[in-house]
């Protein structure tokens, strides 16, 4: 098992027409993902890497059975990929695109609340199960199969995670990017949730930053009900208050969103963290090791 | 992006937010001539980036023209420092010259992005003119809160309780209501992340006035208000990071010796963290990005090294979709250009790895590989010495 996707999840790439969506497409393919369809408004009727293209996801479903869409759509026009994909009745919709507003964003949240689809990012290098499928962007042959659940706010920070896990002889049951902004699809706690539940996964690694809470509202979930070893780390540990670490959402405002706060409220739920980001790997294995 | 009070107010007066009478005067003379046209004792009030002006004596009343005039001499040119400037303070370069109104109470009111419920939330307090995170911390049963519904918008209901709350009532009522709902459209119009009126007057007459104005914008929605996007004063940023935004860089100046380079934000955070870790400090954040070319790279490497305090540079690349051997031509390109002669650390792994670091070699240039985040941060900091 893994969580999220697997080797037969039906993909939609939305915006694949594009010269991201069209790269990106190619990679998700050559590394194993069902790629069915893709989605780009005009184009409709024609195909695209050797999979049709069609006007709405509504016929992409309805033809191909699409359940699950990587959104690769400009940042102003990504709000509404999203609400499309979820109004056909996907169960997943990953959003790669970065710069989308955070006002649309809200919209986007309130619109998901009575639809069954979730969403990953957006700002992320989206969702992999090694050696099974990838929705993202992130380079396929650093994965591994294996049994640590990765969940994390960034993007290369998630690759240097799973080479140290590598490292360690071990691999990646799913690694999941939640997206650096401030308001994005699941959060950690959801996440935590479906890693509980997946039996192939022993361990979880959490990679925060600093800004917001959702770090220790994964904290509070794991003191309550997770059991599993979880690993942690905090980047923006050096941030300056009031300033934008590139990541619009990585920024302590009034104070608030440090990563000392974070790194003690998971502390003091049992999370084993990591100080040094290239501990990460060292860490897990000691978490292992003790079992707990 | 943040822009002055008076481009603030500018944006709220096109909304209808009620703001007193007032003008933008860069020379005293200018000041007398708008002191003259309000006809009133006014204020005189400095223009830059940060809160705290009237404590640093960048906020001042002047009972006649005259003294408006003396006022404005003192203060354009001079650097005021405010516990937001930092010691080194900002140079006022403008003032804003407005009626001076008869106070009757001093109010809070701000709206921002509530990450945690996802949603805007107006905030109102009683304690006017003190910071907000102030009140939060000592008082926070003195702000009240209405979460606002992305699909119904700010409803009329929410803006009267809260204007009832501030113990208003009859006409001061009534203009607080329509305030606050028009304070909202302005804030949702602009896509703003901050709208905060503090001191929100009621004068001594019943009549409700954003004393002050702060409004921030988020970055991300900028280009679909370009007239906000104009708004930018690029005098108030540092000279570096105005440099770096030109080549779609994100970069931030901080206080250390080690500069770094590093692709992604995350990755860029966890860089610094691991250089203090190791007995350094950073002097900047940087992150180049997913999209990154050879010449930005160079361009990157560039304002690097221009930072005086910078004496040796961590180059920090897991590559994904950039590329190492993009990497490693631009910095070779950059370091020959300008012979820089710091000390370079650098790491490189991903996605054409073994074309990068050959590159490095080939150039003849002095660079220090590094195998993994820790050995490139110690070799650094022993570089350049710690602290």
């Amino acid at each position: 098992m893994s969580i999220l996707i697997d080797e037969k999840t039906r993909v939609a790439v939305q915006g694949i027409t594009g010269s991201e969506g069209t790269f990106h497409a190619q990679r998700m393919m050559e590394y194993g993902t069902r790629v069915v369809a893709g989605v780009t408004p005009g184009k409709g009727g024609s195909t695209h890497l050797g999979v049709p293209v069609f006007n709405t996801m509504a016929e992409a479903v309805k033809a191909e059975g699409v359940e699950a869409s990587a959104v690769f759509v400009r940042p102003f026009s990504a709000a509404d990929a999203v609400m499309e994909a979820a109004d056909a009745g996907l169960r997943l919709v990953v959003c790669i695109t970065e710069g989308i507003p955070t006002l649309d964003m809200i919209k986007v949240k309130m619109f998901l609340r009575d639809r069954d689809a979730v969403l990953i990012g957006p700002n992320t290098p989206g969702v992999i199960s090694p050696g099974k499928a990838k929705m993202g962007i992130m380079p396929g042959h650093i994965h591994k199969r294996g049994s640590i659940g990765i969940i994390s706010r960034s993007g290369t920070l998630t690759y240097e995670a799973v080479q140290q896990v590598s490292r360690q002889g071990l691999g990646q049951s799913t690694a999941v990017g939640i997206g650096g902004d401030p308001v994005v699809g699941l959060k950690f706690v959801d996440l935590l949730g479906l890693f509980k539940d997946d039996p192939e996964t022993e361990a979880v690694i959490l990679i925060g930053e600093i800004g917001g809470s959702a770090e220790e509202e994964a904290a509070a979930y794991i003191r309550k009900e997770f059991t599993k070893p979880v690993v942690g780390f905090i980047a923006g540990q050096t941030a300056p208050p009031g300033r934008r670490m590139g990541h619009a959402g990585a920024i302590i405002a009034g104070g608030k969103g440090t990563a000392a706060e974070k790194m003690e409220a998971l502390s003091a739920a049992g999370v084993h963290v990591a100080v040094s980001p290239a501990e990460i790997g060292s860490t897990l294995r000691a978490a292992l090791s003790r079992g707990a | 992006m943040k822009i002055h009070e008076f481009q603030a107010k500018q944006i709220l007066a096109r909304y209808g937010v009620r703001i007193p009478r007032g003008e933008v005067a860069e020379t005293p003379e200018t000041a007398r001539a708008v002191a003259e046209r309000l006809g009133s004792r006014v204020v005189v009030k400095a223009q830059i980036h940060a809160g705290g002006r009237g404590k640093g004596g960048g906020v001042k009343l002047a009972a006649s023209p005259e003294e408006a005039e003396r006022l404005a001499r003192d203060m354009i040119g001079m650097t005021l420092v405010t516990h937001q400037t930092g010691p080194e303070g900002k140079r006022v370069e403008r003032l804003l010259v407005e009626e001076a109104l008869d106070i009757g109470r001093e109010l809070y009111l701000g709206i921002v992005i509530d990450r945690a419920r996802e949603a805007a939330v107006v905030m109102a307090s009683t304690e006017g003119g003190v910071e907000i995170e102030k009140v939060a911390a000592e008082n926070p049963e003195a702000i009240f809160k209405e979460h606002v519904h992305p699909g119904a918008g700010l409803l009329a209901y929410q803006a009267r309780s809260l204007a009832f709350r501030l113990g208003l009532s009859g006409d001061t009522l009534k203009q607080a209501v329509t305030f606050i709902s028009r304070l909202f459209a302005a804030f949702e119009g602009t896509d703003a992340s901050l709208a905060e009126i503090n001191p929100l007057l009621i004068t001594k007459q019943g009549d409700v006035l954003a004393l002050d104005a702060k409004m921030n914008f988020d970055d991300n929605a900028l280009d679909r208000h370009p007239d906000v996007k104009g708004l930018r004063d690029l005098a108030e940023e540092s000279p570096l990071e105005v440099e770096a935004s030109k080549f779609n860089l994100n970069y931030i100046k901080l206080d250390g010796s080690v500069g770094c380079m590093v692709n992604g934000a995350g990755l860029a955070m966890a860089t610094m963290d691991i250089i203090k870790y190791s007995g350094g400090m950073p002097a900047n954040f940087l992150d180049v990005g997913g999209g990154v070319t050879e010449e930005a790279v160079t361009n990157a490497f560039r304002i690097l090294v221009s930072d005086p305090d910078v004496k040796g540079a961590l180059i920090n690349i897991f590559g994904g979709i950039v590329r190492c051997d993009l990497i490693a031509n631009g910095v070779v390109k950059a370091a020959r250009e300008l012979g820089t002669t710091i000390p370079v650390v650098i790491r490189l792994e991903g996605t054409n790895v073994e074309q990068g670091k050959a590159i490095l070699k080939e150039s003849g240039l002095a660079f220090h590989a590094a195998d993994g985040m820790k050995e490139a941060a110690e070799k650094i900091v022993a570089l350049v010495g710690k602290g």
